[in-house]
């Protein structure tokens, strides 16, 4: 079997849940990994037990207070053992798996949505097409989200090993997000506005139903490139973000190609739009022909009893 | 006055239909374009050389038929074009051996590219080549600035961090809060007449092959409901049937 090895995903200083799907993802392939968790306090790899793991190591360094790809590769390369290894597919994930893998000469697939032996496939043209790969030898694999079930059992006590890299950038300021809103490429409910808004003051209507749910609240493109007070931040789609979230609900927005590329491999899809032949009601599984001014005081009411 | 590359590759149109035919991708009938997002690499880089001086030179990997992007390029407003003349499938491993090849070559100092070709979305190419070349590099920049040396606007954490970045670098590049300029009549006129450097360099062979392409699978039809008052039903359906709430 091919030896495999997952690096944790960090998120404020914790090891994401999402780590027990990186090791349902490399038990696909080969043998139960050893899990690798970047920090800077080894008691935070505690929190990768129990997910399945063969083994657990803290890789303990200063060098990952703040994200410097090099760095970071550097420091994990140096107590990652050989063999094919598994990162997350967030951007900063994403870009550690190709360092990695350049840093061992090896090939990295990123967004792998399925794993069967060598055989890893993912979404390509903005998830307009699968591709199937098959890969001799060790790699380097990022997997989306989402899609393998979580893994659990396995290795709870981690083993220290202290590791360094050298930082070669240096964060000059932190500027805060515009907004206190959740990010919609991390949200697990997104609701977003298109043109069909009418204006973006209406986009209140959204974040009072975003506030109930724990949702984030995004923009198409259209409404992005019209309105300045929409900022690029919350744009789903091509030239946007793409995100994968058990639940999108689309309000006035048709579904130009653009932004299906973005939201298309959400789980269940609503659409609310007043035109019954948006293209969006094609992809949506709940679809509501209506004006948002009709639909969305309903589903609120509807929400807010459900969840009251 | 830094020698400044920009990476640039040919992408279908982002706009097409991809057609699968015989378990293969089949862009025969697709227009093939300049992937976007390369248009922001190409911008941070003009703006690099008219704050420091130096040279663009921008390099793709391919075919004849990706001459076409190059000069779309000069047109924008690049010193150079070069290609490196390999044309196949190669897995990251292999473009980046020939990018990282081309770049010294080329005498580069810093390297811009977009932060994900079109037609993968990968996003692998500019860490990849910067670990291979032992620089520094910045994913997903939104902004540059050249005043006191390189620093970049990038995510961080919920926010996002202004970054000092020492070159030699590469910085991948977003969609930031910027215009990119247009190819203008002068551009157009000297990139008709301008040649392309022909670069020849050994591709080293993929561990990772294409074995297939397929359409993603079809979502069983959704359910379609008129009027605003059915929203009620759709929340009971996705707390229900849909188990999300």
């Amino acid at each position: 079997m091919t030896q495999t090895i997952v690096i944790a995903e960090i998120n404020n200083n914790a090891v994401h849940p999402s780590t027990a799907e990186l090791v349902a993802a490399a038990m696909a392939m080969g043998d139960a990994p050893t899990v690798i968790v970047p920090c800077t306090d080894a008691s935070v790899a505690n929190g990768a037990g129990n997910m399945g793991a063969g083994a657990i190591i803290a890789a303990k360094s200063a060098a990952f207070t703040h994200y410097d790809a090099g760095a970071w590769a550097e420091a994990l390369d140096a107590v990652a053992p050989q063999g094919t290894l598994f990162t997350g597919a967030s951007p900063q994930s994403k870009d550690l798996a190709a360092r990695l893998a350049a840093r061992r000469n090896l090939a990295v697939i990123q967004d792998a949505v399925a794993i069967d032996g060598n055989s890893i496939t993912s979404p390509v043209y903005s998830g307009k097409a699968m591709q199937t790969v098959s890969v001799n030898g060790p790699a380097v694999v990022s997997v989306r989200s989402n899609v393998f079930p979580p893994s659990s059992g396995g290795a709870t006590e981690a083993s220290v090993l202290d590791t360094t890299g050298n930082v070669a950038t240096s964060v000059a300021e932190f500027m805060a997000r515009a907004s206190e809103r959740l990010d919609v490429g991390e949200a697990n409910i997104v609701i977003s506005g298109g043109r069909g808004m009418g204006s973006p003051d209406n986009f209140v209507h959204l974040e009072a139903i975003a506030d109930t749910l724990g949702a984030a609240v995004g923009a198409s493109r259209a409404a992005v490139d019209t309105w300045e007070a929409i900022p690029h931040a919350m744009q789903v789609g091509q030239t946007g973000k793409t995100v994968n979230p058990s639940l999108y609900i689309a309000v006035g927005i048709s579904g130009a190609i653009q932004h299906l590329a973005g939201m298309r491999s959400s789980k269940y899809i609503v659409a609310i739009n007043k035109d019954p032949d948006a293209p969006i009601f094609q992809h949506a599984d709940y679809g509501i022909v209506a004006t948002w001014e009709e639909a969305l005081p309903v589903l609120h009411t509807a929400f807010k009893t459900m969840l009251g | 006055m830094p020698n400044i590359v920009v990476l640039v590759k040919q992408v279908p149109d982002t706009n097409a239909k991809i057609a699968v035919n015989g378990g293969r991708v089949d862009l025969s009938a697709v227009k093939m374009v300049m992937s976007p997002y390369d248009e922001f690499a190409i911008e941070t880089a003009l703006q690099h050389r008219e704050a420091s001086g130096g040279e663009v030179t921008a390099l793709t990997v391919g075919g004849a038929g990706c001459d076409k992007i190059l000069k779309d390029a000069k047109a924008i407003g690049v010193d150079r074009i070069v290609r490196v003349d390999a044309e196949g499938e190669m897995d990251s491993n292999a473009l980046q051996t020939v990018l990282a090849k081309a770049v010294t070559e080329l005498g580069a100092e810093v390297v811009y590219c977009g932060k994900a070709a079109a037609d993968t979305g990968a996003g692998s190419t500019g860490p990849g080549l910067a670990e291979r070349l032992g620089w520094a590099s910045v994913s997903n920049a939104i902004g540059a600035s050249f005043d006191d040396g390189l620093s970049v606007i990038a995510p961080s954490g919920a926010g996002n961090a202004k970054l000092n970045v020492p070159l030699p670098a590469v910085v991948s590049c977003d969609k930031g809060d910027f215009k990119v300029r247009k190819p203008n009549v002068k551009g157009i006129m000297q990139a008709k007449k301008a040649s392309v450097d022909i670069h020849s360099i050994e591709v080293p062979a993929s561990t990772v092959t294409v074995t297939s392409h397929s359409l993603p699978p079809a979502k069983p039809a959704g359910k379609t409901y008129d009027g605003g008052a059915a929203a009620a039903e759709v929340a009971q359906l996705l707390r229900d049937e849909a188990n999300v709430l």
